[in-house]
């Protein structure tokens, strides 16, 4: 962990270098491991912020969830099981030197499939498996899900705010009015008091629910995660059926060629308009056909590998992932429901006091 | 006399209580099971709270000795060719002897009530008579009243007759025993200075207050003076409420949304699906609570608040008339002097007259003024204390429902391990 604190510097400037290679990281993770469901990076900006909270990326406080959230990215990273193997991941670790030179040198840039490429495959692929589909739309839901409670609930701790800084008002008018009474005085006084502690107690209230708020965040960007893995399955099917298919064509034109007929090609015309071509010239093609045929068996038989491979280690990471998602998230409902029974009981200790103040009246 | 009930649907006049500062919410917790009195006097209240001190064993006393009951209830509408108005029933139950009977009971109108404060404040113009609850201002609607609006309004009536009932001078007032037991009020509306009368009076005290006061005694200037800065707290105090019942029912709008995003992502989850409806039911249960909250400084501290506000405004008139007796008298005293000896018999008796008026006045002022004071400190206190224990109450009950999910969380895993070793 001392890459995170080295980077933990003061200026925010160094902060953001350290935001950045954290960026790069993942991003040579994602294209060298595409079958796992990689972690996702803490959001770059404030999203979700109800409007007390600030929306500042140099406020101290966010500065600091964003800190946690890179520690945990790191943790998730180094305690998986396939990931924490990675050389680059532990040269990123042990801070070596030209960390970043390493990294382009793996060339995984090259690799990264175009989304262009990835987008066409989803619309044109015929089988997929059903596994996989049923994934990706859950990762729609999951996105769509999360976000929509972090909005409800960035809305709710904006009115809960005004609720209780309203009672400040009561703090200070109590105490005006407190002036002008005798018996009514002092108990009015020292309720103003309580009034303006329940006021102020928002505060830490709100900004411990940022928390829990962050731990959905993270699997609001896992859906993303989630759904790459489910695209690059369609992706290398996509591929292979790509391959199959030029196969059989060039293993049909190989045929005509051979039997003589040539249906409808550009050849078969050519032949019709300017005579037939010459035997030689025809054996130089087939033997072509028959280099592109072998290469096309080549190709297949890699593109059926690495599409069998893909889905079964997906498999076991989606797994893997799933029990990690129900564990984290029950866990995060139960320490919200903590949170709310500490507020409850600052709520009750507070009219509780209150009320013995006014008692006094 | 037509015995319709008021009609449930007033649909399309929707009075905004919140916004409308010309009405007044006024309601004590007067819940009336089978139309007997309850007796709801500040002191009864006080009793809950076993205080000790002197001034509070008085009232005591008098709880344990109120010979009257009155109730404000069964509001009923009203028609005729010109208008349509509310009749409450007003019931009266009590053991004093200047009653013929022990129980009356009659229907008296909004105007009514009115009539009876006025005729109070003229016969004792230095005494703090209870205010009622507002006139409703019409906003250019022509079906005046919805069921809420008549609701406090009769509690509001109610409270003001208690009121009245209890103060040691006015409660054996004439016109208090006639509104009371006169099946018709009509005739005896009619006696008493005439509408010119009372101009005149209003046109004396402008003018007295134009001349301005010589000398008024000290005591009463800082009386003056708490009454205006009462006046500002108390508004305040009533702005701050009304604000923070504002912010709640927002709150409670979002909860309203809140609770169903979680039981909307149950929907596409497996294990997780238990713990994150058990949320949403918890937000749920704490939307109910926050309602129920929100009802209560509705109904209890609203009222309270307001009441208060009013009684600024009375005690600023009572102020007012008391100063400008004084300055009647220090008229007639000036132009007494100005005159010669020979003249002066006949006005003297009249000045002595106003002199003593005003020892009266002041006298009068005096009493009611440490008694006016109690009760405003009992039942602000009162209803301070009540909210206070309606928020440790909402917490409560918060914290329940949240302690009972971990609880079910707690349970569950080993449920679900047992469950997987079945299957």
């Amino acid at each position: 962990m001392d890459a995170v604190a080295e980077g933990r510097n003061p200026a925010p400037d160094s902060l953001w270098r350290r935001y950045s290679e954290f960026e790069l990281l993942r991003s040579y993770l994602v294209v060298t491991y595409p079958y796992i469901v990689v972690p996702p990076l803490p959001e770059k900006r404030a999203e979700f912020v109800w409007h007390k909270l600030s929306a500042d990326n140099m406020d101290p406080d966010f500065v600091e969830r964003r800190r946690v959230g890179l520690e945990n990215f790191l943790l998730r990273v180094a305690s998986h099981p396939v990931l924490s193997n990675d050389k680059i991941l532990y040269h990123f670790l042990t801070e070596e030197h030209g960390w970043k030179e390493v990294v382009y040198e793996t060339g995984f840039q090259a690799k990264a499939d175009s989304r262009l490429r990835a987008l066409s495959a989803t619309f044109r692929v015929r089988n997929t498996d059903k596994r996989f589909m049923d994934m990706k739309h859950y990762s729609d839901e999951l996105q769509s899900h999360t976000s929509q409670l972090l909005r409800a609930r960035a809305r709710v701790a904006d009115r809960l705010y005004g609720v209780f800084k309203v009672h400040g008002n009561y703090g200070r008018v109590f105490s005006e009015w407190s002036a002008i009474e005798k018996e009514m005085g002092d108990g009015l006084q020292s309720a103003g008091h309580h009034m303006d502690a329940y006021a102020a107690s928002i505060d830490d209230i709100l900004e411990e629910e940022e928390h829990y708020a962050d731990q959905l965040k993270e699997y609001l960007f896992y859906a993303e995660a989630l759904r790459a893995v489910c695209r690059k399955h369609e992706l290398t099917q996509f591929e292979l059926e790509m391959a199959s298919q030029d196969l059989i064509s060039k293993k049909q034109q190989r045929e005509e060629l051979a039997t003589g007929c040539e249906r409808f090609s550009f050849k078969g015309m050519t032949n019709k308009l300017f005579g037939q071509e010459a035997p030689e010239q025809r054996e130089a093609r087939l033997k072509l056909l028959e280099e592109l045929i072998a290469e096309g068996e080549e190709a297949v038989k890699e593109k059926t590998v690495e599409c069998e491979e893909h889905v079964e280690r997906a498999w076991v990471d989606m797994q893997r992932f799933e029990e990690q998602k129900d564990k984290d998230l029950r866990e995060a409902l139960i320490n919200y429901a903590v949170m709310q029974i500490s507020m409850c009981k600052k709520g009750i200790q507070v009219w509780s006091n209150a009320k013995e103040c006014f008692l006094k009246m | 006399m037509s015995g319709q009930t008021v009609p449930a649907d007033f649909s399309g006049h929707m009075l905004d209580l919140d916004e409308d500062e010309d009405l007044e919410v006024f309601s004590k917790n007067t819940s009336l099971a089978d139309g007997s009195p309850m007796p709801n006097s500040p002191s009864s209240m006080v009793n809950q709270y076993r205080l000790e001190e002197d001034e509070e064993e008085e009232q005591q006393q008098d709880a344990d000795t109120k010979d009257i009951f009155i109730t404000v209830d069964n509001p009923e509408s009203h028609v005729t060719a010109i208008e349509t108005f509310i009749m409450y029933r007003v019931l009266t139950k009590t053991t004093r002897s200047e009653f013929d009977s022990s129980e009356y009971e009659v229907r008296r109108r909004y105007q009514d009530f009115l009539w009876l404060r006025s005729r109070l404040e003229e016969n004792h113009p230095t005494l703090i008579v209870h205010p009622l609850p507002e006139k409703f201002v019409m906003k250019g609607m022509v079906e005046r009243f919805n069921d809420d609006f008549i609701e406090t309004r009769r509690k509001a009536l109610h409270r003001f007759l208690n009121k009245i009932s209890e103060h040691p001078i006015l409660s054996y007032s004439q016109h208090f025993k006639v509104f009371l037991t006169a099946q018709e009020l009509t005739s005896h509306k009619k006696q008493g200075p005439g509408f010119l009368s009372r101009m005149g009076e209003t046109v004396r005290a402008v003018a007295n207050s134009v001349r301005g006061l010589r000398n008024r005694p000290e005591e009463f200037t800082l009386m003056q003076e708490y009454v205006e800065d009462f006046s500002n707290k108390i508004c305040s105090v009533d702005k701050v409420t009304q604000r923070i019942i504002k912010e709640q029912r927002e709150y409670l709008d979002e909860l309203k949304q809140y609770g169903p995003t979680y039981t909307q992502w149950a929907g596409s989850e497996e294990d997780l699906a238990e713990p994150l409806k058990g949320v949403a039911r918890c937000v749920e249960g704490c939307s109910k609570e926050t309602e129920e909250q929100i009802q209560h400084l509705s109904e209890v501290l609203v009222p309270a608040l307001h009441e208060y506000v009013l009684c600024a405004e009375t005690l600023k008139a009572v102020m007012r008339r008391r100063d400008n007796i004084q300055a009647e008298f220090e008229a007639k005293n000036e132009a007494l002097a100005s005159r010669k000896p020979e003249n002066q018999e006949a006005l003297q008796e009249e000045v002595d007259g106003l002199a003593d008026r005003v020892e009266l006045a002041n006298n009068a002022l005096k009493g009611d003024w440490s008694r006016w004071q109690k009760g405003m400190r009992t039942d602000l206190k009162s209803a301070f204390i009540s909210t206070a224990e309606k928020n440790v109450d909402y917490y409560e009950k918060c914290l329940a429902v949240w302690e009972s999910f971990l609880l079910s969380q707690r349970v569950e895993p080993s449920e679900q391990r047992d469950g997987e070793d079945v299957s």
